[in-house]
């Protein structure tokens, strides 16, 4: 069963303890800058919006790689970065009409979310459920339509 | 069906590959000009730079995997195609048949008119070849004069500053990259590859090269100037690879002039990726964008409206580069100049080279231009590309640009229309 991210911005406080365990397993050390989940803060609104890939069923960023570096992971639908691969172009930085893969200036590859091979770590930092681990039964457009709806919502806009 | 494709650059692969899954039973056949699997030019510059192996520059890394596909790789170039007949000639005479054509092949590096420019020791950098020669001809401390700082040139500018060699940039603009950058991020840029140890001469041109006499090259410029040099680099420019196309009735202009299902002027015949004059989100005209995402796309639009026939209208993909020079990253989107009766926010930190600018017309961001800026850039196409609205967003922009991912948050995902294929 193929499971997604899914974010609720009205029960997130803002703690970003997901920032903090996402760099931390991914990276190595707790430095948010190299999160691959943010959160946003609409100050105006006192609103916080988790914001990360959503595993696009278009996977602009894998279509884009000129060398074949990011790849359908068949377990969980996820598209992984495979640093060996990567040469650090780029180009699905801004392929990505997203914005959720980034170019990681200290090791000169590009990151993005794996859901940390299908036991994502920011769900289990999550202190409020803002972020769960759900069955993904929609497609991808689905999935990004139904979140962004609730973004909208939640962040007033 | 046959479906055939000339050339095998990510247009033709992407091409090849969703035909494929369009029409599992039909012939492809894709014609590879050079002695070499399918490979990436983007790539070229870190195989250069001694970053990967030549392998690290193809474009699929799995060992049978267009076998596996059932696409057959022809190699070969095309001299002639005879559109009547469908039938296309190869150098050496072979011919091939084919129901519908699909002509990627890209571009090929030109050298400018002057004397002494197909001496030895002048290379492009456009081919694995030509990066081999490179790589041969050149070690740390080697004299190199690379001719255009334009796209190409910068991202080869990296390299060869990775293979520390003593470089000197020569630029005939005013300055570099001047295709995607205003003249801040341009003087921006050039302070920073100067204060890399690398020589920037802009606004200069190259007017002969001769045999020096204590070092193999000697480059004269139209400043007076004679520098003594090992090797030159020239990166002043590409053109379309047309010539074959010469009297079969295809209608070519700086490309080969396509419609909005991405057919030629000649029916059953398709163009896609940097050799496809294709429409530009934008402004609704036709350039030739030579960009890596939009020969991807074309190369499954292209796919799609061979089998499926002509459903929905491309509305045209994005102008849009980014590129490293010498550790400075740079990115342009869309309408990065700015339109008439537009307004522009900017916000500048010169001392640390980072910049943004955005591009409005009314409350639509319709162009951007950032400096040293790495995370969530692909928000800037995002907002250009749905034309959503920002509302009071647009306000709080002008204010601080640099709120782009918000603003993003705020409007566009809520606003979001479908940007797949057709």
């Amino acid at each position: 069963m193929q499971k997604s991210l899914h974010i609720d911005p009205g029960k997130c406080t803002g703690c970003l303890q997901c920032e903090a365990a996402c760099s931390l397993v991914n990276e190595g050390a707790v430095n948010p800058s190299k999160s691959r989940i943010k959160v946003f803060t609409f100050h105006d609104e006192g609103r916080f919006v988790p914001y990360t890939c959503t595993q696009c069923d278009e996977a602009w960023c894998m279509q884009a790689c000129p060398v074949d570096a990011i790849v359908l992971n068949p377990e969980n639908g996820s598209k992984d970065v495979l640093n060996d691969i990567c040469v650090g172009c780029k180009v699905c930085t801004i392929a990505c009409p997203f914005g959720t893969i980034n170019y990681n200036t200290s090791t000169g590859k590009v990151i993005k979310c794996d859901l940390c091979g299908g036991d994502p770590e920011c769900v289990d930092a999550c202190p409020t459920q803002a972020i769960t681990y759900v069955d993904a039964n929609a497609t991808g457009l689905d999935k990004m339509r139904a979140w962004a709806a609730k973004t909208d919502n939640a962040a007033g806009a | 069906m046959h479906y055939v494709i000339i050339g095998a650059g990510p247009a033709g692969v992407n091409a090849a590959e969703h035909l494929r899954q369009y029409d599992p039973l039909g012939q492809i056949t894709m014609l590879v000009a050079e002695d070499v699997p399918p490979y990436s030019r983007m790539a070229l510059p870190y195989y250069l730079a001694d970053n990967i192996p030549s392998e690290g520059t193809y474009l699929r890394k799995q060992t049978g995997h267009f076998e596996e596909l059932n696409i057959e790789l022809l190699q070969g170039r095309a001299s002639a195609v005879d559109t009547s007949a469908k039938r296309i000639t190869l150098l050496g005479g072979k011919t091939l048949d084919y129901d519908k054509l699909l002509i990627a092949t890209g571009a090929t590096a030109t050298r400018p008119p002057i004397s002494g420019i197909d001496l030895d020791h002048v290379h492009n950098c456009w081919t694995l070849k030509d990066a081999d020669k490179i790589i041969a001809s050149t070690k740390p401390g080697s004299h190199v004069v690379l001719m255009g700082a334009g796209f190409i040139g910068c991202i080869i500018l990296e390299a060869l500053a990775e293979r520390e060699v003593d470089l000197t940039v020569i630029e005939m603009q005013d300055r570099m990259v001047a295709r995607m950058t205003n003249q801040v991020m341009g003087n921006l840029i050039k302070d920073w590859c100067i204060s890399k140890g690398i020589q920037v001469k802009t606004s200069t041109g190259v007017t002969s090269i001769e045999q020096g006499k204590d070092s193999p090259l000697m480059v004269h410029t139209n400043q007076g100037e004679s520098l003594p040099t090992d090797v030159v680099v020239c990166a002043t420019g590409v053109r379309s690879n047309t010539v074959f196309l010469d009297g079969s009735g295809i209608e070519i202009d700086m490309g080969i002039v396509v419609d909005d299902y991405l057919q030629t002027s000649v029916p059953d015949v398709y163009a896609a990726g940097d050799v496809a004059q294709g429409r530009d989100l934008s402004t609704g005209e036709y350039h030739v964008q030579a960009i890596q995402p939009t020969a991807v796309e074309h190369g499954r639009l292209a796919a799609h409206n061979m089998v499926y026939g002509h459903g929905s209208p491309h509305p045209g993909n994005v102008n849009m580069n980014i590129l490293d020079t010498a550790g400075l990253i740079s990115t342009s989107f869309g309408l990065w100049m700015g339109v008439e009766g537009g307004e522009e926010a900017e916000m500048s930190d010169i001392e640390n080279f980072k910049y943004l600018n955005l591009q409005f017309h009314e409350d639509v961001l319709v162009g951007a231009s950032s400096l040293g800026m790495t995370q969530h850039v692909g928000v800037l196409r995002g907002l250009i590309q749905t034309g959503c609205h920002l509302g009071e967003w647009k306000d709080k922009l002008m204010e601080a640009p640099n709120r782009l991912s918000e603003a993003y948050l705020a409007c566009a995902q809520s606003q979001h229309k479908a940007m797949g294929p057709g």
